[in-house]
């Protein structure tokens, strides 16, 4: 079992306050991913919830008990470092040990839990080396296996790929979704890099200036953003967010005009809006596609164009100076074809209110 | 040797001397002469007799007379360079003086005595040692005593210093507590505090526990160095606090995260506060004179001090000893001077 609840969470340093009211419950054998920008308080709600500090207010709970005051130590779970945090003077195999020895555990099951951990992580041929004397990939495994052998309630790991080059940061993230699977335990993981979060993540948390913005499934996010900022923040490139006016809105379908004779309708719920209000019309990328001009389509100037291969980015600038990123399933754009339509598809707009919040969608 | 010819006429860019080679040359030199010159003087002396030791001018080898057995006397005759009236010069045995004349001997013709003025001879001497200044003290003396009492004080005190020092510095390093700064600062300030200036209430402390005249009284007051926390506490703020946490998280109690975590890492610094704390309390000589003052308590340091009496200073035996107690604090420095500069360096020490 490893089901930890967070119930109004408060951290604050001194004046300063890091968290506000944190509410997170998360389930038995579950992957979540807390994703924000950094300083948004995810790797502080990550150590309150380790036990490395405590809250100023709130509780936390694991498997139903009130753990708030119960130190590092005593709450069973294991924890993998940014820096990874490897005892330099200690071999892999001593690292591993170290907090078994520390619970008194028989050398017997110690050695037999380093050696499953081992094969399990491909360090066996480490296990007699120092960290020092092994590569960023070889250490995060180390750094995963002594969670591991420690057989965890949950685990909680803090941007654990963010020291890894490019390439190594793929094929790890896949290990860790595997390993995620076979042992089926509680994960809680903190990252920055939106891509980890989708592709790992069971749920994702987006966080900001110590707030939950929105709780959900990887596609329910892409898919629904709740706000401006989750819309900004999910999916590469960003969402094309541009300023429009509400036209007409009805309870099934709201009419907005935009510049560059940027005319939609889009069908969500609009009762609250009234003809004339601020709102801001969302669009990803992938969804705005080359038209051949007339009615439905918006001018556009290209600014940039990127071949990235199977695909083609197009930067371009509409009026009002509002910038559009299109992404292009296709090659061979003329770099030379200044002035382009776009066609927007209408099913996959988002529509943000004036404060920000999601319209939402019928 | 071509190589050593080379690097020792190495010169500033082309082919001439260019002034600033020479002013390094000289520079170089008078530093050698002024920082080795006094030890060599100390070694060459401490070899040297009593009576050597109070000749005028002062030589930097040590010389003894040269002796010759002459037929037909007991002892052997010390050795003179003669200068005889008639302007040659012979070696000759000196058999008694009177006055400023002295009766000499060629040892080649025992019988003939010669009357020469004390002015026109010079002693033959040639380079000997007077190795009787070494091995007196440790046959006659208490001088074994002293070392190993010297070596018991600066062991201990060493041992508690690093475990003292080390736990302030993790406290102060790793811990945050109201007051922290403050401690440190009030810590660091004692550094602006001479030794002469609490021997008084020292003295009054240490009488009052009853350590007065004990190795203890001696290792006790010196064990807590600010210094020593500085040093540490500087170089366990540099071990990452999430090494901590990780251990914290491997069920560590605070206690093993100290003994088995910050304190290996911080084996660098340890190793320097040792050499430190060896020097110091091996070469300390105003406390224990203090607080000692049984004789078989003595230090090194106290116990040279012996040789110096009221009225008969023992020049031969105090600068043998001398010698002796450097030994072990100039090996220190030889072996492990790169830990030293790597200290003074970290701690911004003199």
């Amino acid at each position: 079992m490893g089901r930890i609840t967070l119930t109004d969470i408060d951290r604050a340093y001194g004046k300063v306050k890091i968290l506000h009211g944190i509410n997170l419950d998360v389930g038995d054998g579950e992957m979540l991913v807390l994703v924000g920008p950094s300083g948004c308080g995810k790797s502080t709600l990550l150590r309150l919830i380790a036990g490395l500090d405590r809250p100023t207010s709130g509780r936390i709970e694991i498997d139903g008990a009130d753990v708030t005051e119960v130190s590092a130590a005593q709450r069973g779970l294991a924890m993998v470092f940014q820096s990874y945090a490897l005892y330099p003077h200690m071999s892999v195999r001593q690292n591993l040990a170290f907090g078994l020895e520390n619970i008194r555990m028989p050398k017997a099951e110690v050695d037999a839990r380093i050696t499953e951990a081992a094969r399990m992580l491909e360090i066996a041929p480490y296990l007699d080396r120092r960290p020092g004397q092994l590569s960023g990939g070889q250490k995060q495994r180390v750094a995963i296996g002594r969670a591991v052998v420690r057989n965890p309630t949950a685990f909680l790991l803090d941007e654990p790929l963010s020291n890894l080059d490019a390439e190594l940061r793929i094929s790890t993230r896949a290990e860790l979704a595997a390993l995620h699977k076979r042992l089926a335990t509680t994960m809680v993981y903190v990252t920055h890099d939106q891509v980890e979060a989708m592709t790992l993540a069971d749920r994702i948390v987006v966080m900001r200036a110590g707030k939950i913005e929105q709780v959900g499934r990887p596609l329910d996010l892409y898919n629904a953003p709740a706000n401006l900022f989750v819309a900004g923040f999910i999916g590469a490139p960003r969402m094309n967010l541009l300023q429009v006016k509400v036209r007409s809105a009805s309870a099934t379908e709201v009419a907005v005009e935009g510049p560059s004779g940027l005319a939609a309708v889009i069908a969500a719920n609009g009762a609250a809006l009234k003809s004339g209000d601020d709102a801001t019309l969302g669009i990803r990328p992938h969804d705005v596609d080359l038209s051949p001009g007339g009615a439905g389509s918006v001018e556009a100037h290209v600014t940039l164009i990127e071949a990235l291969g199977p695909e083609t980015v197009v930067h371009a600038t509409m009026a009002g100076d509002e910038k559009m990123v299109a992404v292009l399933n296709r090659q061979g754009l003329d770099a030379g074809d200044r002035k382009i339509s776009l066609r927007l598809n209408p099913e996959r707009m988002h529509l943000f209110d004036s404060a920000g919040l999601r319209v939402p969608s019928l | 040797m071509s190589g050593v010819t080379t690097f020792l006429t190495r010169r500033r860019g082309g082919r001439s001397w260019h002034w600033t080679d020479i002013v390094s040359w000289l520079w170089l030199i008078g530093g050698l002469v002024i920082m080795f010159g006094p030890a060599v003087w100390l070694v060459g002396s401490s070899f040297k007799t009593p009576a050597q030791l109070a000749e005028f001018p002062p030589t930097i080898l040590p010389y003894v007379s040269q002796q010759a057995s002459v037929e037909g006397y007991d002892t052997p005759l010390p050795l003179y360079s003669v200068k005889l009236p008639d302007g040659s010069t012979r070696i000759m045995a000196e058999l008694r003086r009177i006055g400023i004349v002295a009766q000499m001997v060629d040892p080649k013709a025992p019988k003939d005595i010669v009357k020469v003025n004390i002015a026109d001879r010079q002693p033959v001497r040639e380079i000997g040692f007077a190795t009787g200044n070494y091995t007196e003290p440790f046959v006659h003396f208490d001088f074994l005593h002293y070392l190993r009492n010297s070596v018991f004080v600066t062991a201990m005190a060493t041992l508690i210093t690093l475990l003292t020092n080390s736990m302030a510095a993790f406290a102060l390093s790793k811990y945050k507590f109201r007051g922290r700064d403050l401690t440190m600062l009030v810590i660091v300030g004692t550094l602006m505090v001479p030794l002469s200036v609490i021997l008084v209430p020292l003295y009054s402390v240490v009488s009052a526990v009853g350590l007065l005249d004990s190795l203890w009284g001696v290792i006790l007051p010196t064990v807590a160095t600010p210094t020593g926390v500085f040093l540490l506490r500087q170089y366990m703020l540099t071990i990452p606090d999430e090494l901590l946490d990780a251990a914290r998280m491997d069920n560590a109690s605070e206690w093993q995260i100290y003994w088995r975590i910050v304190l290996p890492l911080a084996a660098p610094a340890l190793a320097v506060l040792a050499i430190f704390s060896v020097v110091w309390r091996w070469n300390d000589f105003l406390w224990p004179l203090v607080v000692l003052s049984r004789k078989e308590l003595y230090t090194l340091q106290v116990g040279l001090n012996t040789y110096a009496g009221q009225l008969n200073v023992q020049w031969h035996y105090i600068l043998a000893m001398t010698v002796v107690t450097m030994i072990p604090v100039v090996l220190v420095f030889v072996f492990l001077q790169r830990y030293i500069t790597s200290g003074i360096a970290g701690t911004g020490l003199k």
